[in-house]
């Protein structure tokens, strides 16, 4: 750092403009540079209502909690149980996202599955197909399914554990893939069938079929291909949450994995990630809304990923009805993305740890998200995998904290009842009171008076809240 | 729709059977065995998923999917065959004697798709190293976004053909409607004609390769320029 120091402008009496923030005014002085738009990894920046927006009540004189550390909260989950043969049995609730190998690194891959393995969880391949880095390393490996179809192979498909049919992801609902020019090297344009070298988009709608008719008719394809042992997954970004799921249902899921706005991606244009599609909070109890009038909830499992970062995010996830979450970018993290150490290469590269997420362009110097064999290198693929099994223990045991202090021996048995708001946004997404009030926005006064919560765990509850 | 005639081991009524039954028999059908499948009725998924060198005739029309993935196996079809006809086949033989509606051989990594009439609508979307070869005409969007493998069209293609294509190749015999973007006409050279001579006699037709013109990727939207904004 430079000794100089300049004075802070807003000790000059200057104010800041919060309409033309300084991040909007580079992107506009960059779009006229350049003429280009900003794509990038990660999430949606902005601040957004989210599970920081709910407290746990915890027990009460009516209410009894569980010994902490004695008495047994278990941390389960089964998944497909609908149609599969063969469901997936989980330790923990805790999976790893879909992420492509050719966004990441085969070490960046491999510690994946070393972690998830570790703690008896499940991995995801995603675009570009299955790995032996991963496959060799996963004990529980979930197949995407994706529109590009890139390196889609029936071998691997009868390989996997389950299968992910992809229709969007939470930060791009509606948008294909893409994967620059510098990140594809011969082995990755080989696993894509295509030229070293060039950009490869990847298509936004699946190629041989439209709708949820159609998606029936592919869904039963390919239990018939694997003589229905697999669970089959639906992976939905969220935008229209409800209507999504029930066609999804319909179309014969056995599992629906809902994917927020906050949600990672490996390279999106920034204009998509921060204006499409809605936060996870808000697409939870739509999702589950629709389980629930199917009389499906808990037998269509619900896996809910955008922003989940530690035990809480997943306590209060599964308390709204999910049955598991995804985590992405937390588990970059715990491999070593974004590390402190790495302070000086972030900065000769335009960037500084901490707000690296030029995802997209393969310089990574944490060798996670990058193609050239050199970075790669750095990346220790059992050292990082057991950071990722560490993230998910401490993550699993704070949900467990949670849940005893709720009474709750299983995490399973989390329940909306269990939550109040912090905001209005909150309280009236989720449709829990504001805390200290009884009050819901949205919702009629009659069904506020309600002693039950308008979320509760039964199956054929009416919407609740619905414009009246 | 003609019959085929069958050299008989087994013969499964899917009036009897369900298609499941079908399949699973087939996955553990042995190398070799021969089969043939009646009153298909237009039902899905039939013969998906084969993974042995076997062969099926199936006697009438088929429903989505059918030989979907397919590898090794050689498969017939009577009739006509609904969307996504041997989609994401591997490698082995897909032969459709009708029509095949849209997406037919879509994503496909190998082997060789046959259809002797017509294909609608994206034909060989995204194929992947499969070749098609199609007596008939095929539909808009054909070949889009075709990575590679070869598409031969006997007759008229639609609208669009090989739109955002990277390195398929396209022979057309009759008319092509407007061409997608970054699709460009192309020069026949000996090896072409030499492919193409050898895909049409393997689909037992006897075109004169000269009849045929090539298409391809003019290879202007691999890389992203802004220049080019329009066209995405
Ligand atoms: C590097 C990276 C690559 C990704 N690749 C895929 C993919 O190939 N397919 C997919 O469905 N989602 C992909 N995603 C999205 C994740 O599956 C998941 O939806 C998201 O990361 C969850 O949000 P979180 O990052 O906040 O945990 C990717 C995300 C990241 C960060």
């Amino acid at each position: 750092m430079t000794a100089i120091t300049t004075p802070d402008p807003a000790a000059l009496g200057l104010r800041e403009n919060a309409t033309f923030d300084r991040a909007t005014i580079a992107a506009i002085r960059h779009a006229a540079q350049t003429g280009l738009y900003d794509i990038r990894g990660g999430g949606a920046k902005r601040r957004l209502p989210h599970f920081d927006d709910l407290l746990f009540l915890g027990a009460s004189m009516s209410r009894y909690p569980l010994e902490g550390y004695r008495e047994r909260c278990d941390t389960d989950v089964t998944i497909g149980t609908r149609f599969a043969k063969k469901p997936l049995h989980l330790k923990t609730p805790v999976t790893i996202a879909g992420m492509s190998f050719g966004s990441l690194s085969g070490q960046a891959k491999e510690a994946l599955g070393r972690g998830a393995s570790e703690v008896g969880t499940s991995t995801t391949t995603g675009d570009g197909g299955m790995t032996e880095e991963e496959r060799g390393h996963s004990e529980t490996l979930v197949y995407q399914y994706l529109p590009s179809r890139y390196g889609m192979n029936p071998k691997h498909l009868r390989l996997a554990d389950a299968i992910e049919v992809v229709l969007g992801q939470g930060a791009k609902p509606g948008g294909g893939g893409m994967l620059l020019g510098q990140k594809i090297t011969e082995r990755v344009a080989a696993m894509r069938t295509l030229p070293v070298g060039i950009d490869q988009r990847s298509a936004c709608r699946h190629p041989d079929w439209t709708g949820p008719d159609d998606l029936r008719i592919k869904i039963t394809e390919l239990r018939e291909i694997t003589d229905w042992e697999k669970p089959i997954y639906v992976k939905i970004g969220a935008s229209r949450p409800y209507y999504d799921v029930a066609l999804a249902i319909k179309a014969g899921a056995d599992a629906i994995v809902l994917d927020g706005m906050q949600g990672g991606t490996a390279a999106t244009q920034d204009v998509f990630i921060e204006h499409v599609g809605i936060p996870t909070l808000a697409a939870i109890p739509q999702a589950v809304d629709a389980l629930q009038e199917a009389g499906l909830h808990r037998q269509v499992q619900l896996i809910v990923s955008g922003g989940v970062r530690s035990g809480a995010d997943v306590a209060k996830a599964l308390a709204l009805g999910a049955d598991a979450v995804s985590i992405g970018t937390a588990a970059l993290i715990a491999l070593g993305d974004n590390d402190p150490a790495l302070e000086d290469e972030y900065r000769k590269i335009g960037s500084a740890a901490g707000y690296y997420d030029d995802w997209q362009a393969g310089q990574d110097p944490a060798g996670i998200t990058t193609q050239d064999p050199e970075l790669s290198k750095r990346l220790d693929p059992v050292a990082a995998g057991h950071r990722l099994a560490n993230l998910l223990r401490v993550m699993t045991m704070e949900a467990q904290i949670i849940a005893r202090a709720c009474g709750k021996a299983h995490l399973a048995h989390l329940e909306p009842e269990d939550l109040v708001a912090l905001t209005i946004e909150a309280a009236a997404m989720t449709r829990r009171p504001l805390a200290g009030t009884d009050w819901i926005p949205g919702l009629a006064p009659a069904a506020q008076a309600a002693p039950v919560a308008p979320v509760a765990p039964v199956a054929s509850a009416a919407p609740a809240g619905g414009g009246a | 729709m003609g019959t085929l005639s069958v050299d008989q081991s087994t013969r499964v009524d899917l009036r009897q059977r369900t298609v499941t039954d079908l399949n699973q028999a087939l996955h553990q059908a042995p190398a070799g065995s021969q089969w043939e499948v009646l009153h298909p009725d237009g039902q899905h998924a039939i013969a998906a998923g084969l993974a042995a060198p076997i062969t099926v005739k199936i006697e009438g029309h088929v429903g989505y999917f059918a030989a979907g993935m397919n590898e090794e196996a050689s498969v017939e079809i009577s009739g006509n065959a609904g969307v996504g006809v041997a989609e994401n086949m591997m490698s082995g033989r897909v032969h459709v004697h009708g029509s095949a509606s849209q997406s037919a051989g879509a994503t496909a990594h190998g082997g060789l798709l046959v259809i002797d009439g017509d294909a609608a609508a994206r034909c060989g979307i995204s194929m992947k190293g499969v070749n098609i070869v199609v007596g008939g005409g095929v539909g808009h969007m054909s070949a889009f976004m075709a990575q590679a493998g070869a598409l031969v069209i006997c007759g008229d293609a639609g609208d669009g053909l090989g739109d955002s294509i990277y390195e398929a190749r396209l022979y057309v015999r009759g008319k092509v409607g407007q061409l997608g973007a970054d699709c460009v006409a192309k020069e026949m050279r000996p090896e072409h004609l030499a492919e193409l001579s050898g895909l049409l006699a393997q689909a037992g037709l006897d075109h004169d390769p000269a009849e045929f013109r090539r298409y391809g990727s003019a290879r202007q939207l691999y890389n992203f320029h802004v220049e080019n904004a329009f066209a995405y």
